[in-house]
């Protein structure tokens, strides 16, 4: 599935690697111009040793390339293992969406495309600290999976389930999440990659975080934006 | 209380305030200059999660934040304290949205810092989208915000510790202050048992979930700079010296805190417990290191003095 998208995404060609789950690299753009590519491939969780590697692949690049960053996504969570924890994970994967963050906001504009499944800290490390995440369809973001959150809100599965059906701002999926303002568009499968990432790259909205003004918009949070601006500008009389 | 107060110093006050057992409110009154703290859409607003009502569940008021300001020896500060008590202290769409316009005011006038009091689970499940989203934004608010300029301390040490997507805000943050009760991580311990099974966590094993996310590990790492007695002036006292020590925000900072985070990886990566990572460090007593009283354990951290200054 991967090489179908790289084909569809690249027809000029890129130089990509997957190992052990982690993707890295570069692509020629239509424009002539590179993109440098990483990510989460084969729904590998995002652990301490997966993401040093991606920190540390956009890191080598900046200052030594130009162009956008493009992040694909399709991993489990964050690894859930002692060893992780035990060596700071959240450290690792905040410095991950750091990096991101830090380049889209100095000139390398960030495109998450999440093809695949994601969740909770790995989603927040990589699709959720670009500019724009994409969806393709068939995509399967969950903030937890049900088990767990059976655990930790004590309701019995089957409560869950029922709930998921109706209530958007709970359940998973990337039609929730897209209402949410987290997902900013879903491309077609049916259309040229190439193409609908050409469009976008020519359209990039600014680099500002405008995911809450998205939300409100498409009638999936409706009071994120209102309170941020409230507090914004109740605290902008501070000074 | 009843008994009189009036001969009892603010700091006396604070000095005998468990951070860990106090309310948001109370941590905030103790931490800031007496009587300074001014609340932004208080509980009197009743700006309430609009999703609890669907799991039939109980709202609060203030949705489990309190954002303001108020002033740290003399000078304006932006406070942030999440309610460890109420929905272990979650991020939902509401609780998440009062922080992320704190944090974009204080992006935008640069100069005034910014406290972070995180007492959390991590998202809150019942509104699991729009708090993950939140978390996500704060992300992106906080580093906005050291970019401009501004200092962003994170101070942790509350009942629900800082878990999930807590741990990656706190991971953003400029530096962090932290208690021996205040655990750090992204996976609760009950999650990774749920997930993996107990033969991997056993989350029922206090000494272990403290050795593996608990405040002393996490300053022995160097992922937290100061380590704080559970109370409230020791907080206040390691607020202040972390806004003396922190420096401006620039590449040369993520560069670093790559080499760190690689180095950490060469010399722990195939340590099984926190105690193999401790005598790695060269302690000699390792096993000790739980029981050490703070003022021992501030010495022992010192010497060996891993930080994560000018690093992350």
């Amino acid at each position: 599935m991967l090489d179908e998208i790289f084909a569809s995404l690249f027809p000029d060609g890129h130089e990509v690697r997957r190992d052990k789950g982690v993707i890295l690299g570069s692509a020629t753009l239509r424009s002539g111009g590179r993109m440098l590519v990483l990510g989460v491939a084969d729904r590998t969780a995002l652990g301490v040793d997966e993401a040093i590697r991606l920190s540390g692949h956009v890191l080598d690049s900046i200052g030594r390339d130009s162009g956008p960053i493009l992040v694909l996504v399709d991993s489990d969570s964050q690894r859930m293992s002692k060893r992780d924890e035990l060596l700071g994970l959240n450290e690792f994967l905040a410095h991950l969406a750091k990096v991101l963050i830090h380049a889209d906001t100095n000139g390398r504009p960030t495109i998450g495309l999440l093809y695949g499944h994601s969740a909770a800290g790995a989603l927040l490390a990589t699709g959720l600290a670009t500019r724009v995440l994409v969806g393709l369809p068939g995509a399967e973001p969950a903030v937890m999976d049900l088990p767990s959150m059976a655990k930790v809100t004590k309701l019995s599965m089957e409560a869950l389930q029922e709930k998921a059906k109706s209530t958007p701002v709970f359940a998973p999926g990337l039609s929730n999440l897209a209402q949410m303002g987290a997902v900013h568009m879903t491309w077609s499968n049916a259309a040229s990659l190439a193409d609908q990432l050409e469009a976008l790259l020519a359209n990039m909205p600014a680099a500002r975080d405008q995911r809450d003004a998205l939300g409100k918009e498409r009638g999936g949070r409706l009071k994120a934006a209102e309170i941020a601006e409230r507090v914004r500008d109740l605290a902008l009389q501070a000074r | 209380m009843t008994a009189p107060l009036k001969d009892v110093t603010p700091a006396e006050r604070a000095r005998s305030t468990s951070f860990y057992e106090a309310s948001a409110r109370t941590r905030l009154e103790l931490l800031l200059d007496a009587g300074s703290l001014i609340e932004f859409i208080g509980p009197e607003q009743r700006e309430v999660s609009p999703h609890l009502k669907i799991f039939d569940l109980p709202e609060q008021f203030d949705d489990g934040i309190v954002v303001g300001h108020g002033r740290l020896d003399g000078s304006l500060v932006f406070v942030a304290a999440q309610e460890g008590r109420f929905m272990g202290g979650a991020f939902g769409e509401v609780h998440g949205a009062k922080l992320t316009g704190l944090l974009r005011a204080a992006r935008e006038i640069g100069t005034i810092p910014v406290l972070i009091l995180f007492d959390t689970g991590g998202v809150r499940l019942q509104e699991a989208n729009a708090g993950e989203l939140a978390i996500a934004e704060i992300m992106r608010a906080v580093m906005e915000a050291r970019s401009a300029g501004v200092k962003v301390i994170g101070l942790i040490g509350g009942r629900s510790g800082c878990y999930g997507g807590g741990g990656l805000i706190a991971g953003c943050c400029s530096a962090l202050a932290v208690s021996e009760p205040g655990r750090i991580a992204v996976s609760g311990p009950e999650v990774i048992e749920t997930n993996r099974g107990v033969e991997e966590f056993d989350s029922r094993d206090r000494a272990l979930v403290w050795r593996t996310m608990g405040g002393k590990h996490r300053r022995l790492l160097g992922a937290a700079d100061v380590f704080a007695d559970d109370n409230v002036q020791d907080f206040r006292e390691a607020a202040l010296e972390l806004l003396g020590l922190v420096g401006p925000f620039g590449l040369d900072r993520l560069k670093a805190e790559q080499e760190r985070l690689a180095g950490r990886l060469r010399s722990f990566g195939a340590c099984g417990d926190a105690v193999d990572i401790w005598t790695a460090e060269g302690i000699a007593d390792s096993q000790a290191v739980p029981e050490l009283p703070a003022d021992q354990f501030i010495a022992l951290a010192n010497r060996i003095g891993r930080t994560s200054r000018d690093a992350r």
